[in-house]
């Protein structure tokens, strides 16, 4: 068990918490930003226990199906990176990445397909993304992290996250997560989520003096 | 009026006939719906993990299939249903990312769906029907009215087993 009570976080916890969020999630808005050339926004992060109840409340319904990217985590910090863009968003993105003009029923896109390159492309934008949130965190941190490929799945956010959840099923009741929003206007929206295990905390928190 | 009843992830509910349990996106989890067809005494249980004996915190019955199934029944048999004329319909399980692990983490929607089949088997409840595994979240309905258990997937037509 580790030394900190993930029930009992304090004020100055949950600010280094946030504080790693932030920038994990600047650097890989930044990198979003420049390979698609286009200006994006993103969101103070936010730290928070939730139990499984109220997993899904983060992004709304259970039911939205969104386009969700998920990586393992390995070496000094175990556990999961997760981003999640809604459907519109990733027509959005993919438009913008291959040079597409952008016609205004792309913007409304609800379609669950994809052809196979656009899921190439997708995958590619979780894979720098995710890169670049990473390295953020280990420079910051001084661990050394190791991801998985990433691993792409379009279906219901509820299911997506029960991946993570059951994790952390195994320790609690509750789910610890560093979430932030980014953003282009109205045309993008996603969420990046950063789940280490219970352990990793610890060692996240200690590398920073806490 | 029917009334619909939500499940949450980690959770179980009874309820009578004409409610409705319903449980939304259920992903590597089990949704075991258990179902007295005379009292029409309905109950669904979301579990997340196979076994709660090799778990330490492990106060949330609902959480586990060993605890879960025994729990539903028990709370069913509260509220008017017979023992031995429940029956069980399963899904989920799924495996939602393709990744080959070499933790069994991502394998958990399969032993979850095994360990839902053994306790159901353990507590003499025959199992109906299911739709388990593959790789995609559902979200289902089990009406108490008449026992129906539907299934909805995403780009897949409504299933009702």
């Amino acid at each position: 068990m580790g030394k900190i009570n993930l029930n009992a976080l304090d004020e100055m916890q949950y600010d280094v918490l946030k504080e790693i969020g932030n920038i994990g999630a600047g650097n890989a808005t930044t990198a979003l930003s420049q390979m698609l050339s286009m200006k994006m926004d993103m969101s103070v992060p936010k730290v928070a226990l939730i139990s499984f109840n109220e997993i899904s409340k983060i992004i709304g319904s259970e039911e939205k199906i969104v386009v969700g990217i998920l990586l393992e985590l390995e070496g000094e910090i175990n556990g999961m990176m997760m981003f999640f863009f809604d459907i519109k968003s990733a027509h959005h993105l993919v438009d913008v990445l291959m040079q597409r003009p952008i016609e205004n029923e792309s913007i409304d896109n609800e379609s669950t397909e994809f052809s196979e390159i656009e899921m190439s492309a997708l995958n590619e934008i979780g894979n720098i993304v995710a890169g670049s949130y990473l390295t953020a965190i280990a420079t910051l941190t001084s661990m050394k992290i190791i991801s998985s490929v990433p691993n792409m799945t379009i279906d219901m956010v509820g299911a997506l996250l029960s991946v993570p959840a059951i994790e952390f099923g195994k320790y609690g009741d509750k789910l610890l997560l560093i979430e932030s929003q980014f953003g282009e206007m109205d045309f993008v929206t996603g969420y990046f989520l950063l789940i280490p295990d219970y352990e990793s905390y610890d060692k996240i928190l200690s590398s920073l003096g806490m | 009026m029917s009334e619909m009843i939500k499940v949450g992830m980690a959770d179980l509910q009874v309820c009578k006939s004409p409610d409705v349990l319903t449980t939304l996106g259920l992903g590597s989890c089990v949704g075991v719906a258990l179902y007295d067809p005379i009292t029409k005494v309905s109950g669904l249980l979301h579990l997340m993990l196979p076994d709660s004996t090799k778990i330490r915190n492990n106060e949330n019955l609902a959480k586990f299939a060993d605890t879960g199934i025994q729990e539903l029944i028990r709370q069913m048999l509260l509220v008017g249903a017979n023992r031995s004329r429940i029956v069980a319909k399963i899904a989920g399980g799924a495996q939602m990312f393709a990744m080959k692990s070499t933790n069994d983490l991502l394998r958990v929607g399969e032993r979850n769906i095994e360990a839902a089949k053994e306790n159901l088997m353990k507590s003499n409840i025959r199992i109906l029907s299911e739709d388990t595994g593959f790789n995609y979240g559902r979200t289902v309905e089990l009406h108490s009215e008449n026992g129906s258990f539907s299934i909805k997937s995403v780009g897949k037509l409504l299933k009702t087993i």
